[in-house]
């Protein structure tokens, strides 16, 4: 029986960190004897107002497996801070047992093993449950969707995001803001929000022309839940055109505009909000920034950056909630609100364990119903794992899956050089597991995925790796995009986090030949995911899966080629 | 230096009396300063600046700034080869002292504004403006 001290409850009042239990012997179906769908769900109802938060489900409405990240190194006033926890010291800072349920979902190491016992996480259906087993208790409970919803898989890719929108309006959301959204293109964005049967909101979503709010989104909106006046401001991803194609949504301008948002808060508040809450996709160290700039925000339910803390982080007033990707997790949050405070809060990070909980049956059915008409092309297998071989992508610096994609992107045109965007969603593969076209389109699906191939010297690749390593070590968090490091194939660097931009990378290695790159010489470089308008190329997903075809089964050897100092 | 309308947009704020002045080029930044404080001590209060921390396109950065009961602003940016981008002065019946415009950035660098007062104080503000090759975003 996994405990409920397992997952934590926090309130004001009294905070506790306590130990969990341990597990004992793990077999098969082990997780349906450890596990009950009744303690993953247990929650004593606290207070007057319930929040539910789910983020960055990138569009996988069926279970997964997905590993959390080894290396999370944060930088500047956030070194060693949580989310920049991993592994054995992240088990050690919130008292989970090793080989625990919690160690599993919630960390990186004996992932395979642990994978065996516990099973795959997530499935939107699962999800569902959880959400109505929150309402059984608490009709009211606001439902936020913190965006990257409507992106990340075959079925979504093929639909333009319809797949995700039909299967979460069953959910009922109440509120939702966004980010990879918008690389439909912006004709498609206002499409869907035209319709939802809730709202779409941002400060941040700005006309581009006029430098003023766009009138397409909402800023923020009341709802009265418990007799407490509740107002929900959305913050959209900030970086939208800088970090994916500005020219897909080119109405919209984006940034954090924190003066603006200190605007809003003021603004609800004087219209008789008792508790703020911030829909945020800004990334956890940009949202503790913004914490401590802007006042009068309760709790801010965080996105972009996929981490999942079993308890809030604590910034002034202002707790802030992260609950992971991909489906893996839903927060649940009750408030205790009188005369127009938060008094104290209940948490809890409610694990979607796919073999302990069970699917609802109308969301299940959606589901299938979304999947039938493209099933044959989804569960062609294409290749297999090795037995020794994990792909995963999570982590700052290239995983087994970006590894993977490199090598077919320098096999498969004939380049020197391979780059691959460190986004941060993308499923793992199990060792000896046979690989889909699903699987293939869940690493690689997005609206502006060719495969380029071009020439670059040895300088301009200096300056990209300078370029994205600030995006992701600059030590002020609002100059950070919440990707992790560009995936290099074909070369080796090494990287001093600590330095300023221009300095952080050295040692540019031609692998195939050992020999330093030239600033002077060029090379022929293959990547995918350019923001550029034209790019010409074939798509990465029929890269990858021509690559996969040939191989038959794919190992992937340990990678060695980056070399990262001062973390 | 020309002012061009596509290099900069300028919109006032109320009914704010809002005139930009051409700087002469000076080379350095420095200079500039020098010239529109005549070397007086500058201070940070009551000056407010706003502008994007990473620039979404760098041709066409919006900027505002405003300082409460100012007479000028002066803005610069610091790493374009002519820094000076505009200087707003403010007459005695305009009701607010603040402005808003678009400035083309050569790359990353400090944008600054430096507000001259009414008591012949001068007070400044800046932000450092980040031009990225963009792209990998989660």
């Amino acid at each position: 029986m996994i405990s409920r001290r397992d997952f934590l409850q926090a309130s004001m009042a009294a905070s506790a960190i306590v130990g969990a239990s341990g597990f004992g012997n793990w077999g098969r179906l082990a997780a349906q004897q450890l596990l009950t769908q009744d303690d993953l769900m247990q929650f004593d109802t606290f207070g007057n107002v319930s929040l539910i938060h789910v983020t960055d489900i990138h569009a996988q409405l069926k279970p997964i497996w997905f590993r959390e990240p080894e290396i999370n190194i944060g930088v500047g006033g956030n070194k060693g801070e949580v989310p920049h926890v991993t592994g054995a010291d992240f088990r050690r800072l919130y008292g989970i047992e090793d080989g625990s349920a919690s160690h599993y979902a919630l960390t990186h190491d004996d992932f395979v093993a642990l994978g065996r016992t516990y099973g795959q996480m997530g499935g939107l259906d699962r999800v569902a449950t959880v959400i109505n087993n929150i309402r059984a208790a608490r009709p009211d409970a606001l439902l936020l969707d913190g965006g990257d919803t409507w992106h990340g898989s075959y079925t979504c890719l093929k639909t333009q995001g319809q797949d995700m929108v039909n299967v979460m309006n069953l959910l009922k959301p109440d509120a939702m803001t966004f980010h990879w959204e918008f690389t439909l293109g912006s004709d498609r964005v206002r499409e869907i929000v035209g319709d939802l049967p809730f709202a779409a909101m941002g400060q941040n979503i700005y006309d581009a022309e006029w430098d003023e709010p766009a009138e397409d989104f909402l800023p923020y909106k009341f709802y009265e839940t418990g007799g407490v006046k509740v107002a929900v401001i959305g913050q959209a991803f900030p970086y939208m055109p800088i970090a994916n194609p500005g020219w897909m949504f080119p109405e919209y301008s984006f940034g954090i505009r924190d003066q603006h948002m200190q605007e809003m808060v003021d603004e609800v508040r004087g219209l008789g909000a008792e508790l703020v809450v911030c829909l945020s996709h800004n990334g956890f160290d940009v949202d503790k920034k913004m914490a401590s700039r802007v006042t009068g925000i309760d709790v801010i339910l965080s996105g972009h950056t996929h981490d999942a803390l079993p308890e809030p982080v604590l910034v002034g007033d202002t707790i802030i909630v992260a609950s992971g990707s991909n489906g893996k997790f839903v927060s649940r949050i009750d408030l205790n609100v009188r005369d127009g405070q938060m008094m104290g809060f209940r948490h809890k990070l409610i694990p979607i364990f796919s073999d302990v909980i069970t699917p609802d049956p109308e969301v299940a059915a959606a589901i299938d119903a979304e999947r039938a008409p493209f099933l044959s092309e989804l569960t062609e297998v294409i290749g297999k794992t090795a037995d020794d071989t994990l792909l995963y992508r999570r982590g700052n610096f290239n995983g087994s899956w970006d590894d993977l994609i490199c090598e077919a992107l320098i096999e498969e045109r004939e380049a020197d050089i391979a780059m691959s965007p460190g986004v941060r969603w993308g499923p793992s593969i199990m060792p000896g597991q046979d690989i889909t076209r699903e699987d293939i389109y869940n690493v690689t699906s997005m609206t502006y995925g060719k495969a380029y191939r071009t020439e670059m010297t040895g300088e301009f690749i200096h300056t990209i790796m300078e370029d994205v390593g600030d995006n992701l070590f600059n030590p002020d968090p609002y100059y950070q995009q919440g990707g992790d490091m560009v995936r290099v194939g074909g070369m080796g660097y090494r990287i001093d986090i600590n330095q300023p931009i221009g300095s952080r990378i050295s040692d540019l290695t031609l692998l195939k030949t050992g020999e330093a790159i030239d600033p002077a010489k060029t090379y022929v470089v293959a990547g995918w995911a350019s923001v550029n308008e034209n790019t010409e190329g074939p798509q990465i997903w029929d890269v990858v899966e021509s690559h996969i075809r040939k191989k038959g089964t794919v190992a992937v050897a340990p990678n060695t080629s980056v070399q990262v100092i001062g973390a | 230096m020309n002012f061009t309308r596509r290099d900069t947009l300028f919109m006032a704020i109320g009914s704010a009396v809002a005139a930009a002045l051409p700087l002469r080029a000076f080379a350095a930044v420095e200079d500039d300063i020098a010239a529109f404080t005549g070397g007086a001590a500058v201070g940070t209060e009551g000056i407010t600046l706003i502008a994007p921390e990473i620039a979404e396109n760098g041709n066409t950065v919006p900027i505002e700034v405003s300082a409460p009961g100012a007479v000028a602003i002066m803005v610069l940016a610091a790493g374009n080869p002519t820094p000076a981008v505009a200087t707003f002065t403010f007459g005695p019946l305009a009701a607010a002292q603040s402005a808003a415009t678009r400035i083309r950035l050569a790359g990353t660098q400090d944008v600054i504004a430096i507000a001259k007062m009414p008591d012949g104080s001068f007070v400044r503000a800046s932000q450092e403006v980040k031009v990225t090759i963009g792209g990998c975003g989660g």
